[in-house]
């Protein structure tokens, strides 16, 4: 049985289908593991896995260090605010030192896009992404893609919209490739200024009405407005960002059919998605993150599983 | 290619049954015991046992469970690429049970270690007994061994002994395999 096509998994660009089925598959076998009374497993205990996180991170950080304990690996953690970076250490000089201690995976996540593919080339280990600037954050596009099949059964054929900040968004971009590569079809929603100018080349539906792009799917990607990446004002206010693509109860019960609400976290409650809303039986946030750990495992097993 | 039919027809069915009353010796209703098959090919050989034992045994309730044992091995990062994992499922508890671990053929006996960690997951069992079709005697890297036994088999490490079955393969049988030489 042939594994993963990829020895690094930088984004969701280097994978086919075939490998997103076979993490899927094994994605079931994890998620299963986890509901059990133990909930580990030996596989990678001659491995060491260095999370090295150069911007907060909770739940991505606590997933990825979850999955690795359930796998038995030995971890070590790395926060870039409270290390030498600041001491002015460059990308290669710190990660190389981490090798140097014998590390055989590194999960990084950093402010700017393509860290990971830069560091891939220039270090031995496996890299995994774990969200780099405003380009990919593969894992989060494969639970988020794994919730969708676990719900519907299959994600072919499912119309799912992507909602609010595009532009800076790296969960957006992830998402699109994943779910066009699963034959999924895929909208996105926003202000025109938070609406990259060629998305269509990516093969997506661009709507600016959000009753509209709600009637048309069948599940809906709530993003989070990412102020911190804007440096510049997009639109003139949080308030009016929500009256026009806010969703809350009112709208949802409104729709004709019943969607599925998602969320990548964390949330803003009351400005992109209503409490109401984020708790409701509808909503399978909560999903996306108990399937976030058991999806890490299942990327963290098969790229481990490659000779070294 | 030379294939070697050790054993098939009623001669397979009489090994089955023989195991299933070596079974009912120290089992007796089966009230605390339990069959696991381990994945991918010990399930047919525990489906089969539990089969003829509710035959024979039609008041008792015959506990059958499947065990991957893919994440427990100890051969991951020496091959190409990983194992893609099998379905478990065990919907039963195993702590204080007499657990009955099948595979249809006993070999390095690698796949056993790694079943016995595996099953450590679902509880710790009463004890724990092994039942195989196929005994490849002398060719253990670890001391296993089995409590039952369908037949003994005698060979190299460059044979293979194919087990198939009636459900699933059209017909029961046991052949011993051996690559010919150039």
């Amino acid at each position: 049985m042939a594994g993963l096509s990829t020895r690094h998994l930088l984004g969701i660009k280097d994978l086919n289908r075939a490998d997103i089925e076979l993490i899927f598959e094994t994605a079931d076998t994890f998620k299963s593991v986890l509901n059990r009374p133990i909930k580990k497993v030996p596989s990678l205990r001659d491995v060491t896995i260095a999370n090295i996180f150069f911007e907060n991170s909770t739940r991505t950080r606590l997933s990825f260090e979850l999955a690795e304990k359930r796998l038995s690996a030995d971890v070590v953690n790395f926060a870039a605010s409270s290390s030498s970076v600041s001491k002015g250490e460059t990308l290669i000089d710190t990660v190389n030192n981490i090798l140097a201690m014998k590390v055989d995976m590194v999960v990084m996540r950093h402010p700017y896009a393509g860290a990971g593919i830069f560091l891939s080339k220039h270090v031995k280990a496996q890299i995994v992404n774990a969200g780099d600037g405003a380009h990919e954050h593969p894992t989060q596009a494969l639970l988020d893609a794994f919730s969708i099949r676990e719900k519907y059964g299959d994600v072919a054929g499912k119309k799912v919209v992507i909602v609010g900040d595009i532009l800076h968004s790296r969960v957006a971009l992830s998402n699109i490739l994943c779910l066009k590569q699963l034959g999924a079809e895929v909208m996105v929603c926003g202000p025109t200024t938070l609406i990259p100018k060629y998305i269509g080349s990516l093969g997506v539906k661009v709507e600016h009405n959000l009753i509209k792009a709600l009637n048309w799917c069948d599940v809906a990607n709530m993003l989070r407005i990412q102020l911190e990446r804007q440096d510049i004002k997009y639109f003139p206010s949080l308030r009016e960002y929500t009256m026009l693509f806010g969703l809350n109860k009112t709208i949802l019960d409104s729709l004709d059919k019943e969607i599925t609400v998602m969320h990548p976290g964390p949330i803003n409650r009351g400005v992109e998605i209503t409490s109401d809303v984020a708790d409701s039986k509808q909503s399978i946030i909560l999903d996306q993150v108990e399937n976030g750990v058991a999806v890490r495992m299942a990327v963290l097993y098969l790229l481990a599983g490659q000779t070294p | 290619m030379q294939n070697l039919t050790l054993l098939d027809g009623q001669k397979f069915q009489i090994t089955i049954q023989r195991l299933c009353r070596q079974l009912i010796e120290n089992h007796n209703d089966f009230s605390g015991s339990v069959l696991i098959g381990i994945q991918p090919r010990g399930i047919y050989l525990a489906r089969r046992v539990a089969e003829e034992l509710r035959k024979i045994l039609p008041e008792s309730k015959i506990m059958q469970g499947d065990l991957d044992i893919t994440f427990y091995r100890d051969d991951f990062r020496r091959q190409g690429s990983p194992l893609v994992p099998n379905q478990t499922k065990i919907d039963f508890i195993i702590e204080g049970k007499k657990v009955i671990m099948m595979d249809d053929v006993l070999w390095t006996g690698r796949t056993i270690r790694a079943a016995m960690d595996a099953m450590q997951a679902f509880g710790r069992p009463a004890k724990v007994e092994l039942l195989t079709l196929v005994d490849r005697r002398y060719s253990r890297h670890i001391p296993v061994s089995a409590d039952y036994v369908g037949i003994e088999v005698d060979s190299i490490a460059s044979q293979r002994v194919v087990v198939s079955w009636k459900d699933t393969d059209g017909e029961d049988k046991i052949v011993l395999v051996s690559e010919t030489q150039e």
